[in-house]
């Protein structure tokens, strides 16, 4: 990967000096109606009867226009600042003045919007070049019947990829790239705009996180990543295991009703978590049906603390992910029993192999190998597995000796969640964010590049 | 000599026979284990919160699993104008279509544009996207929330807000559909395209009616999330009752200090949830199986 990279970027700079150098010797060498086009989108090709291209280029161009007189300059002019003016309230009038939030979001969207037309523009020159060296060879343009049609052919890419990739810059690359900024802020409680404006502050939010005395996140941060990490590991490879040996039970030779046993488990699948974890944590709350009937029979003499105990909520957390890790596993493990070549195992027999050294030395390894990259993703969902901390202890216990709010299960990313929702603290949970992303994308990387499956891929083929 | 063979080989059957005992005992524990909570929550849900009929209690937790005598009422009151829950139950049943429809229509349109299309910074396009998956989705939270509200779409307008944000980023959910197309011999591509057929021919006349296991499983759980979307839609929702769906419904009821007692009629809603999605489920496993291995497998 990094040598790809290493490999890639005198290419990189190399292609920009390039785009530069052909922008300059079409200029030079085009005629007036390209050399125009660098002005008025579209011209060139107007002008030579590719009308679709030509409107399509002239009106992205006013489009542009209007949006950057209209909304662009007035937010990207404060972009540096993220407002000066706070609304107030004057003589029961409210006097409107910025508001940060939209500063930064607009500024953000103008500036890709920048970027875009910048490469749109030098799509339109690329396009004046091809169109002129088509003509000079003594060739016809495509008709615009023709350039349209190609829509749904050779360019019907670009016709499918099209709304899914604003869905995906508005309501992804967007907001992240807002909130990567929020994190050089100090948007939260004490700074909610309009009323209270925010600005830059550096890195000082990064430094709060990883500060250990005074109102530093410091330890906090140690014990919920250090705390993320452990429940990753052991929520994947206790499913993983668990999963591969129910399976392999239900797979058993002689074994009746299989579908029976997979029907049962797979109900887990089925239901909503939202019904079936809610309604276990409460199985197992201090008023719920385990203590009161454990305490009805006499076994306990008060309740068992499944979910006000650290130790105790955290054990419990991993052991009742495996209620719902393990249908998921069998019916992968299922899939990829049956697949494994008879004839392994038939050669196996043949040598004398008993049932153990069989698993220990073919099923093992075989799964293992095809499943790699199947557990390095389960390894990352579950380091943001939500769904599970957050319906059964919502992060619980809390405790004075973590700082905000973050209880003994909390996950990163359920920490960020409080923050945002109960605290209003965006810096610190934007803060949190990236480090997420981080953990995520080292832990891919490094483990990707060590999977075997990547780094022999012909071993079971 | 005989008789030993012999003898090794009724012990060996004798073995045999204890290891399949031996399984089905587990099988059998592991079942209950798994089947319990269900079964608790199905039984609950009969249990009044009228303290005439269940004496002394109010639809709170107790102590034991059957209801001393079985009724209605959770349902009835759930049921009726006392509560939004059927209101809830017909947004999330719109959220999760509209859902269901988009995102199929979407990673179909994606995955066969990188499945068959070779186009410039494809591989770039890839890798970027795996990159801004790594991004939790919560982060970006309350940036959506304010993009939503500048159209109108929180609070009272939630529930078209909700289908858009899950269906807009879609797209990047293509892997196991794209893995599907790159099973699909590409000669049966050129064979139609040396017919004069246009990429989109192919597309909806071939590709398409050939990816009927890859499209169900795609639409099942696209179906099934918006049912557990708890996290987003309490956001997008907050404070206006008529606008949530089950999820923050429910649990307000069991968290939400202000539903003392509504445990019960929690069970209830829940046994309303768990039936229809647990049934299509069950119904389309076949192809959630295909799907969920096909797309471990190629990772």
């Amino acid at each position: 990967m990094s040598a790809a990279a290493k490999k890639k970027n005198p290419g990189f700079f190399k292609a920009v000096g390039m785009n530069f150098a052909e922008i300059g010797t079409t200029f030079a060498h085009g005629d007036w109606k390209t050399r125009l086009s660098y002005i008025i989108l579209g011209f060139g090709e107007l002008l030579r009867g590719q009308i679709a291209k030509g409107i399509a280029f002239l009106a992205s161009e006013v489009l542009f226009i209007w949006y950057m007189c209209q909304f662009g300059v007035r937010y990207l002019e404060k972009f540096s600042t993220l407002g000066t003016v706070e609304t107030t309230k004057v003589h029961r009038k409210t006097v409107y003045g910025d508001n940060s939030f939209l500063i930064l979001l607009y500024s953000l969207l103008t500036i890709c919007i920048i970027v875009f037309f910048i490469f749109l523009w030098r799509l339109n020159i690329r396009e004046n070049l091809k169109e002129e060296l088509i003509l000079k060879s003594g060739k016809q343009l495509p008709s615009n019947k023709k350039v349209l049609s190609s829509l749904l052919d050779g360019n019907f890419d670009k016709t499918l990829l099209t709304l899914p990739m604003i869905g995906i810059f508005l309501f992804t690359v967007l907001p992240i790239i807002f909130m990567v900024c929020i994190a050089f802020t100090n948007y939260d409680k004490t700074h909610q705009s309009p009323t209270h404006l925010f600005t830059w502050v550096g890195f000082d939010n990064f430094k709060e996180l990883f500060a250990t005395s005074g109102a530093g996140l410091g330890g906090t941060f140690g014990t919920v990543l250090l705390w993320t990490l452990l429940w990753a590991l052991a929520a994947t490879f206790i499913d993983y295991f668990l999963g591969l040996g129910v399976a392999m039970l239900i797979n058993k030779k002689g074994i009746k009703f299989k579908k029976l046993w997979r029907t049962i488990l797979v109900i887990t699948i089925a239901v909503p978590q939202i019904v079936s974890l809610l309604y276990i944590s409460k199985m197992f709350a201090a008023d719920g049906i385990i203590n009161q009937t454990l305490l009805k029979w006499g076994w306990i003499s008060k309740a068992i603390p499944f979910w006000t105990n650290p130790v105790l909520a955290r054990v419990m957390i991993v052991v009742i992910n495996i209620w719902v890790g393990i249908p998921y596993m069998m019916l992968i493990a299922t899939g990829l029993l049956m697949n494994i070549p008879p004839d392994l195992y038939e050669s196996a027999s043949l040598d004398g192999a008993n049932h153990r050294q069989m698993f220990r030395y073919i099923t093992l390894p075989y799964i293992m190998f095809v499943t790699g990259p199947f557990l390095l993703t389960q390894f990352t969902g579950n380091l943001n597995n939500f769904n599970v901390i957050f319906l059964l202890t919502q992060g619980g216990p809390q405790s004075t000796k973590l700082a905000g709010n973050a209880g003994y299960t909390d996950l990163l990313i359920t920490w960020l969640y409080k923050m945002t929702v109960n605290d209003t603290n965006y810096r610190m949970a934007a803060v949190i964010g990236i480090m997420v992303f981080i953990v995520t994308a080292v832990i891919s990387l490094v483990v990707y590049n060590m999977l075997p499956s990547v780094k022999d891929e012909e071993a079971f083929q | 000599m005989a008789k030993n063979t012999e003898k090794k080989y009724a012990s060996m059957k004798g073995k045999r026979r204890a290891s399949l005992t031996a399984t089905y005992i587990l099988l059998i524990v592991i079942s209950i284990i798994w089947l319990i909570p269900f079964i608790g929550l199905i039984l609950q849900s009969f249990r009044s919160f009228d303290p005439a009929i269940e004496p002394g209690q109010n639809g709170g937790m107790v102590s034991y699993i059957i209801p001393k005598t079985f009724s209605l009422d959770n349902y009835k009151f759930i049921l009726s104008d006392a509560t939004n829950f059927p209101k809830w139950y017909l947004n999330t049943v719109i959220i999760a279509i509209f859902v269901a429809i988009g995102q199929t229509l979407n990673v179909l349109g994606v995955s066969y544009a990188l499945s068959r299309m070779r186009f410039a910074g494809r591989t770039l396009l890839m890798r970027f996207w795996l990159v801004l998956g790594m991004f939790p989705g919560f982060l970006t939270m309350i940036c959506l929330y304010f993009l939503l509200k500048q159209f109108g779409l929180t609070q009272a307008g939630a529930v078209p807000g909700l289908i858009l944000v899950s269906i807009a980023s879609s797209g990047m959910g293509y892997y196991v559909c794209k893995g599907y197309f790159d099973t699909i011999p590409k000669a049966l591509d050129e064979a139609m395209m040396i017919d004069g057929a246009s990429r989109a021919r192919i597309f909806f006349t071939m590709i398409i009616p050939m990816s009927k296991p890859i499209i169900i499983y795609t639409a099942l759980v696209a179906f099934m999330a918006p049912w557990c979307d708890y996290v987003f839609a309490s956001y997008v929702a907050f404070g206006n009752d008529k606008s949530y769906n089950v999820a923050v419904g429910l649990q307000r009821w069991l968290v939400n200090a202000d539903y003392q007692g509504y445990f019960t009629r929690f069970c209830a809603g829940g046994v309303l949830v768990a039936i229809p999605v647990t049934l299509l489920f069950m119904f389309l496993q076949k192809y959630y199986v295909e799907g969920v291995t096909g797309g471990a497998v190629k990772g």
